[in-house]
Parts: structure tokens; sequence; C-alpha cells
């Protein structure tokens, strides 16, 4: 795979989920050669963390794995995983970029039986379930993982659980001899797509991420509802794994605060909302869902979808930001603020609190050449000082999964025509 | 102005201005995105002194409610905690704000008379810029005798035991009552005090005239 070459002609497409899987695709579908470069071990990104989205409220799956089916099907797209770009030098046309590549010690002969799964007995944290539960350290990243191949997680080379992973191998797959590399890639043009992290929601210290084991962030309440989820699918609090049947969420968790994010994270109220279908999924009879909110933000034409979810009697809405979370005896988080409709206090106690956490562009520490324009928050501006870099999907905006495409689409727009420049098809 | 600002202005109201004009840090009022943080934060808002949280008190000045903001006791309950501030998603000086409101309406006269924060700030400031000392005796039993005699001497005698063991550890001098001691340069206190008081009051007249 990495003795592909790349010519000044490839696109370069940094980052591997929806929105680099979309602008790697749409370029290579016009005919350009593109190198997709995801520095996990699978593609996807977060949009495969999701159990559902919105609006529809159908599972990722479907939507990634028609994009699964277009990149198996083109031979145009060359896939690095676990690879980092540590640094792009040159100018529009001619870029050259380093990637470094990790060993994944299991190479293009694995058929991902899982024997080695089996033989291994060491157990990792898990960060596809956001660390909430272990997997053994021979594993596939998840299960709809592309490509679909295990990865050893390098804790365990040199010791014998990697000897029992080889051996267990029918296939000669495991190689232990694996080593880092670097590599440069030629490159006429650049998408970015980093894509976005959640807030560190421990930064919002009156909330008591960290500190009070009931309350959880947004996306990590995403994995509790998956069946792949470390519950298989249950909604179960973390101190004592009771069924979090009466559960709070909190708006703004870091967004549209100048002390943390100053921007509006923008999926976040949808998010919630669509959240509030697991809890009535979940437990029809007895689930109860509150959110509380400064205003809600129903972006695009999904005003009709906040409606809906109004009308739903086990939903209320609680129009003030929560000022504080404390944690009563049965450990239950407590809620405390006033509410804006009347300026009533309350104290309201929650099996779970769920943090709707704001969107942090991921273009940090990363030496892209000359000055990229960010805005105050960070995300990539679309600025003719960038050369041929674009950024696409959450590098360049706060974007649910629908906006990302486009604006990747749009992306691959753009380093289209400077390739075609350079191939003087274009004017 | 843009045409968006100018929009805006034309919808101002006459009290938001007054505010904006008047009181220190005013004009931060207009960016209060009412998200409830600061009421929430508020250790205060337990009480039921709190007629109106901070956020409320915005509300009611972009309302208009102009006698009923400036004859409240609410931000007088302030305690400077400064937890608002640090919480304020839009940061918003809020602790500043409502020391400026209460300020303002003490200017106007429009004050709660009997206020407790009200009074003490006044009786404090008399008593220590009148030797240029704080007189604690004195400062205390004003204090006591606020709301009449004989609340006076029932408060007096709720703190006997302080009062003795502050005597004990020398820490009360009863010889206070009668004068007490005094800065080297009372005078130059004076001239001092009179002439920052000259300033103010000539740009505050400015202020109010517009």
């Amino acid at each position: 795979m990495t003795e592909h070459v790349a010519t000044n002609e490839t696109i370069l497409v940094v980052g591997g989920g929806i929105s680099g899987m979309t602008a790697a695709l749409e370029a290579a579908e016009t005919g350009k050669n593109v190198v997709l470069v995801e520095k996990n071990p699978a593609l996807g990104g977060r949009t495969s963390q999701l159990y559902r989205y919105f609006p529809k409220l159908c599972h990722p799956t479907c939507g990634l794995e028609i994009n699964l089916r277009r990149l198996k099907g083109n031979p145009r797209v060359r896939v690095l995983t676990l690879a980092e770009v540590t640094g792009i030098e040159g100018s529009t046309g001619n870029y050259t970029a380093s990637i470094k590549i990790k060993p994944r010690y299991v190479n293009e002969n694995c058929t991902a039986c899982g024997d080695c799964e089996r033989a291994v007995e060491t157990m990792v944290d898990d960060p596809f379930n956001y660390n909430l539960g272990q997997h053994k350290a021979a594993f596939l990243p998840n299960a709809m993982a592309y490509p679909q191949r295990y990865v050893l997680d390098p804790v365990i080379i040199g010791t014998p659980d990697a000897e029992k992973a080889k051996a267990a191998c029918k296939y000669g797959a495991v190689d232990l001899d694996m080593q880092e590399e670097t590599i440069q890639v030629k490159a006429g043009a650049v998408v970015w797509a980093t894509g976005w992290q959640p807030y560190d929601a421990a930064k919002i210290q009156p909330y008591g991420y960290g500190r009070f084991k009931n309350v959880i962030t947004s996306v990590e309440f995403e994995r509790l509802a998956d069946i792949h989820g470390p519950t298989g699918g249950k909604i179960l609090r973390p101190s004592d794994g009771k069924e979090a049947k009466n559960i709070a969420f909190i708006q703004c968790a870091g967004s549209r605060d100048e002390n943390h994010l100053r921007h509006c994270s923008r999926i976040c109220c949808m998010a919630s909302l669509k959240q509030t279908h697991y809890v009535r999924e979940k437990f029809p009879e007895d689930g109860k869902s509150t959110i509380y909110y400064i205003d809600i933000r129903a972006i695009d034409r999904f005003e009709d979808f906040y409606q809906k979810v109004q009308a739903d009697p086990s939903v209320s809405f609680i129009k003030s930001k929560v000022a504080k979370i404390t944690e009563d005896a049965q450990g239950n988080p407590v809620c405390h603020g006033v509410d804006t409709e009347g300026y009533k206090r309350y104290m309201t106690p929650h099996d779970l609190v769920v943090l709707a956490v704001g969107m942090e562009p991921s273009v940090k520490g990363i030496n892209i050449p000359g000055h990229i324009v960010a805005d105050s928050s960070g995300f990539i501006e679309a600025d003719p000082a960038n050369g041929a870099v674009f950024g696409a999907g959450c590098a360049s905006n706060a974007l649910d999964v629908n906006r990302a495409v486009q604006s990747a689409t749009a992306a691959a727009l753009r380093a289209i025509q400077v390739v075609n420049k350079v191939a003087k098809a274009e004017a | 102005m843009s045409a968006n600002t100018a929009m805006a202005e034309k919808y101002r109201n006459n009290f938001l201005k007054e505010i904006e004009d008047q009181v220190e840090m005013g004009d931060w009022v207009k960016m209060c995105m009412q998200c409830g943080v600061c009421s929430g934060s508020c250790p205060t808002n337990f009480q039921s002194a709190w007629e109106h949280p901070p956020q409320e008190l915005f509300m009611m000045i972009r309302a208009g409610k102009r006698e009923e903001v400036l004859t409240t006791s609410s931000m007088w309950n302030c305690t400077s905690c400064y937890n608002c501030i640090v919480r304020c998603p839009r940061k918003l000086p809020i602790t500043h704000i409502m020391h400026g409101i209460a300020e303002y309406a003490h200017r106007l006269g429009m004050a709660p008379k009997m206020q407790p924060t009200r009074f003490f700030s006044g009786l404090f400031w008399k008593n220590c810029t009148h030797t240029g000392r704080v007189n604690e005796l004195k400062l205390s039993l004003g204090l006591y005798f606020k709301d009449g005699f004989a609340q006076g001497v029932k408060n007096g005698m709720a703190m006997q035991t302080v009062a003795l063991g502050l005597l004990k550890a020398k820490r009360l001098n009863p010889f206070e009552l009668f004068g007490g001691h005094k800065c080297k340069d009372q005078k130059g206190i004076q001239a001092m005090l009179k002439k920052a008081y000259e300033i103010e009051r000539s740009r505050k007249t400015a202020k109010m005239a517009g």
C-alpha cells in the first residue's frame, strides 16, 4: 500500500471520517487519484460511534456502508490507516506531506476470524467506546471496521501475549516485526478533514464531570445506547449499573461560553432531542427526559423534530442553564439553577446527567504549511491565503453529518479544480 | 452606524439607555442572554431577600421597569463572591453591575433607606473618614442600634460573650467610645477627601445632565 506513487495530480485527504471519506470518493469518482489518511485503525470517525443519527433516526452503519461499498469498488483511493500527517511542505499544486504510519502488527492476510483475540488475555481501554469499556489487546476496532482487519495493541508487543496471537493465527497474518515508518507523499491539493473532538467536560468545573460518575457526556451516552456499546445497548448508569430512567440533558456544556468554546456547536440541541428518543425507546413505560437549555437551536429545517419532542409527555424542557451539579447520598446527580421562566430556584435529582458537550476542531498541533487561516474557535476558514489546503467537515465548522458531507463535497470540488490546473486540463 | 445598529438603537428603551449612561459597567446589561447561571450560582439566592436575581434585573432593565429596579433591595444583597463573574458565559461583570445599580439608586435617593447593606455602607464611610481610622466599637454599636434602642440592647446582649472574649484578648478597647484613635494627619485626609468629592460630584453632575 505504501509503495503507491503519488504525484502532484494526487489529492491528499487527511481524516477518514464521514467528511474525509466523502471528499476522497467524490474526487476519485471524477477520475482523480486520492490518498486518504486516517490516524485510527479503521475509517468512519465519530459518525461510526453514533447509535443513530437525526432526523430520521437511522443507524449510521447504513450511511457508512454505502460509502464503504463505493470505496471498495474504487481503485483510485489508497487508504492509509494508523497514519498521521506530521507535516506538509510546498505550495498550491506541489505539496509534499510526511506521513507517519504506526505498525498494526497484522498484515493483509488477516481474515478477521478472531482467533488472535481469543488467544490474547491482556485487556486495554476501548477508545471506540470512549474508554467506557475494555477490549482484548488483539481487536477489531469495531463491528463494521474498514479495513476489516485485526490490530494488536503495542502494549503486548514483546510479551508472551503477542506470541500467543501469532501462534493462534492460521493465516500467518500476525507480523510482530512491523516497524513504524514515515513516508513522503506528493499531492497537488489537500483536503483537511480531521473532524472534531468533544470538548473536555472536566474543564466545566461546576458540573463535576470526572468527579461524579453519573455525569457523562453526550458522546458517551451514544455508546451506552448502542447495542455494540459497553452495556450492550442498555442505559445503565456508571456508578452502580442501575437502569437510568430519569435523565437530564444539559445543553451548551462548553459551547456559547467565553470561558470555554465561544461558538455554538450547532449539533448538540438536535443531538439531545434525538437522545430523548433513546430514553423512550429503552424505557417506554417510565423513561423521563429533562432538557435544560438556554434556547433550543434546531438547526436547518428541523423545527418539526423539536415540536414532536415537545409534544412528548415524557420529555420536559426547562429554560435554564444549570449552574452547578452536586451528588446526593444515593449517588444521584442533582441539578441546581434558576428557571428563567418565572425565576424559580430548582434542585432536581436525576439518575443520570448527560452533558451535551460542544465541538472543538481537532486541527491542533499539526504543522500545516503557511498560515492556515482559522476563525477565533480554530475552525479552518475558506481563505485564499490557505493555498490549496481546504478545510472540510468539522475541521471547518461545527456541522452535523448532513452538512459535513455537503462541506466535504465542496472541498473535493475545490481540490479537483487545483489538480486539473496542474494537469493543464483547466485554464 | 449600520442599519442593524440603527434599528437596535431605535428599540432600545430609555431606561436601558439611562443605565448604560449612568451605571458603572451598565453598558454590559444588553449582553445578557438570560441563561440563568448567575442566579443559580449566587450564594445569597437561597435567602428570601433576593427578590430579583441578576438575570431578572437585567431583563427588567431591558423591559423599562425603572421604579421596580431602582427601589428593590435585591442588588444590595450582593456579597461580592464573584461566582457569577467567573461563570458568566458572556463574561458580564455582574458583581460590578450590581454595585453600580445600587450606587445609582442611592445617588437618586430611591434605594430602600433601612436596607442593612446600604445603612452599613453609609455608617462605615462616615466612621472611617471622620478620623482617618475605623472605630470598630462605634461602628458595631451603630449597627446594633439601627432599628431602635430596644433592639440595640437586645443585639448587644446577644453578642455579650463575643465582646467579653474580645476584651480579654485585648482586641476591644472600651475607651474608643470617647473619641478613639486618629491618623496622624487628620486634616490632610479631610482635604484629600473634599477634593475627591468635588471631582466625583462634577463628573456625575455632568453625566446626569447628559
